[in-house]
């Protein structure tokens, strides 16, 4: 009898497939899909990467903040900084925008790191909030009421204006493709052993070796980096910003905690589930005005109370699916029966 | 003979309840040495301390002849200390063999091919290999204790603290389990054993360091220390096992 370890299952397998044919039809939508579900296509790409990010934080490296807006911002205004002062091509000043997120995320961790539990959480949402009122005083920038991103900037990208818009939609493909790839490596390595680990019991992973506090910070440095390039995606489909609109904690992380509870914290398919969840709820429901919000909280309530482990903890402790290989199988080869 | 681990004048206390209280010991390599002590004595705390997930308000640890009293977990751990939990700390939403592969790839820090495999054979070695691939939240508890075991043990200890790791097993469960850990024992690993199940602990242990109030009050040859006034006082109740 010999004895194996396996990393596939076929079920996985089946899911790569399809995803990857998935992804084919997705990236031919710019010659079948219409201008406004482009758009939409667009928002849930983005909507994608910043939920895996965040539950990589919260879910897994027990980060839970509640600031994340702070970065989806400063990417944001990074761009129309970098393209309008420093006449970068608005890709590269996203990029460095990534850049620069990282380099002011170290020692943002190092403050908001003595913070334990709710205390980390509101020192999050106070630093977006310096953020905010930070950037509400750059007069170049438009101050309170924002500016737009300049005509001359926004033709550098390309000369039509569906050109400029198949281009903003494959790069918020792209980037939500990046992100779940990067995220879904990081796990499946030994590095990413011991996150999940951390996940599970930090006083155990801190037993068997695991430098706890250097892994949080390198996830916050990460996903921080992320979500500024992400922000800066979102704020190139919007051509404007504003303050208010870049440090907004609705939009860039109570939505996103939405989706990542309801799907499933602390597993990569979750995001996945509660991003369709988010979208398809907010499309049939986005004519009800404010009971749309009232619906979304209820919604919120019911799985947190049903199903703790969000829809996709549900589905996995009734099959034990994974369309994401991570775990490791032991597999037994009996040899021939009789002999 | 120099000691593996050292413990010198050990203080510590949670406000009024005091934990450990000038304890000092010597534990030399190759060594199997066994704590008792009634209930709240400090035990746990006194493991809590050496393998660093408390810190000390006085005294010194040495482990190999360096002073590791400030020394994180993690960085003892990769020096060659691994404990159990007596409250098991399974990673539960990971597989047993994935539990046990954390120890050997983060603390034991081996290449992976030489990780799957040692955590393969800690796993044959507890008994643990038929629920490789069951996620360890759906253990029983006898089993979290196991993988308690298994997990430290991947690690690849040369200090290996067991916390009650006994208790609640069957005749038959607690001999091979005493098998387990002379096997271990054996093959060079030094032990430190808290356990209230005192046959098992005589049935491997070289000496016996009884606790109260965080205060070592005897130490010594087991048999002899088992028949001491004191000990006798303390475990009047608890000695019938033995
Ligand atoms: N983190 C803590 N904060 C406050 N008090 C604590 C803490 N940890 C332990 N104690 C207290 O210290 C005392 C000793 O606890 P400890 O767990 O070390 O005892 P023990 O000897 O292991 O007991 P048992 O045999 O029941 O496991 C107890 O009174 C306990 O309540
Ligand atoms: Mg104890």
């Amino acid at each position: 009898m010999s004895t194996r370890i396996a990393r596939s299952t076929p079920g996985a397998r089946a899911a790569m497939v399809i995803a990857a044919l998935g992804l084919i039809v997705l990236a031919a939508a710019p010659w079948w899909a219409g201008r406004a579900d482009m758009r939409l296509l667009g928002e849930i790409y983005l909507y994608l990467s910043l939920a895996v990010l965040w539950n990589l934080m919260a879910g897994y490296a027990g980060l839970v903040s509640v600031g994340q807006q702070a970065y989806v911002g400063f990417g944001g205004y990074m761009l129309f900084a970098l393209t309008m002062f420093a006449g970068l091509h608005p890709i590269l000043a996203i990029l460095l925008g990534g850049v620069l997120a990282a380099a002011i995320s170290v020692p943002i961790a190092a403050l908001i790191f003595r913070l334990k539990g709710a205390y980390f959480a509101i020192g999050t949402w106070v630093m977006a909030e310096v953020f905010r009122l930070s950037f509400a005083q750059a007069s170049s920038l438009g101050g309170g009421s924002g500016s737009s991103l300049p005509v001359d900037v926004v033709r550098s990208l390309a000369d039509s204006r569906s050109g400029r818009e198949a281009l903003s939609y494959w790069l918020a493909l792209g980037a939500a493709v990046t992100v779940m790839a990067c995220v879904y490596l990081f796990l499946r390595s030994r590095r990413g052993l011991a996150l999940t680990a951390i996940r599970d019991s930090e006083v155990a992973a801190a037993g068997l070796g695991i430098n706890i506090w250097r892994t949080k910070l390198e996830v916050y440095v990460v996903t921080s980096a992320f979500t500024a390039i992400i922000g800066g995606l979102i704020f190139l489909q919007k051509l404007r910003i504003s303050p208010d609109a870049a440090f907004s904690v609705n939009d860039w992380t109570a939505f996103v905690i939405f989706i990542v509870v309801i799907g499933g914290i602390g597993t990569l398919e979750g995001p996945i589930i509660g991003t369709i969840l988010f979208f398809l709820l907010r499309e049939t429901l986005a004519d009800l005005g404010t009971i749309y919000l009232i619906v979304l909280g209820l919604v919120a309530i019911v799985i947190m109370l049903k199903a703790p482990k969000g829809v996709w903890g549900l589905i996995r402790s009734r099959f034990d699916l994974e369309l994401f290989p991570l775990s490791y199988r032991v597999r037994t080869d009996a040899p021939d029966k009789g002999a | 003979m120099s000691a593996l681990l050292s413990v010198s004048e050990l203080q510590k206390s949670f406000g009024a309840v005091v934990v450990a209280d000038a304890s000092s010991f010597d534990v030399a390599q190759g060594e199997a040495v066994g704590i008792l002590g009634p209930n709240g004595a400090g035990k746990t705390s006194l493991f809590n301390l050496i393998t660093g997930s408390l810190r000390p308000d006085g005294g010194a640890i040495r482990f190999e002849g360096r002073d590791i009293t400030s020394a994180s977990a993690a960085a003892r751990c990769k020096m060659g200390v691994a404990r159990s939990f007596q409250i098991p700390q399974p990673f539960v939403g990971m597989t047993v063999f994935e539990n046990a592969l954390v120890g050997a790839t983060q603390g034991a820090g081996l290449p992976a091919a030489e990780a799957e495999a040692h955590a393969l054979d800690v796993l044959h070695e507890t008994g643990l290999f038929a629920k490789a691939n069951m996620r360890a939240g759906s253990l029983s508890l006898l089993e979290r204790k196991r993988l308690e075991l298994a997990r430290a043990l991947a690690a690849k200890p040369k200090l290996l603290l067991l916390d009650e790791i006994a208790g609640g097993l069957t005749d038959a469960e607690c001999g091979a389990l005493i098998d387990t850990i002379k096997r271990i024992h054996a093959k060079g690993t030094t032990i430190i054993w808290i356990e209230h199940v005192v046959h098992a602990l005589m049935a491997v242990v070289e000496r016996l360091i009884v606790i109260d109030f965080g205060r070592k009050i005897a130490e010594g040859e087991p048999k002899a220390i088992m028949e001491s006034a004191e000990v006798k006082e303390i475990y009047l109740g608890i000695a019938a096992d033995g």
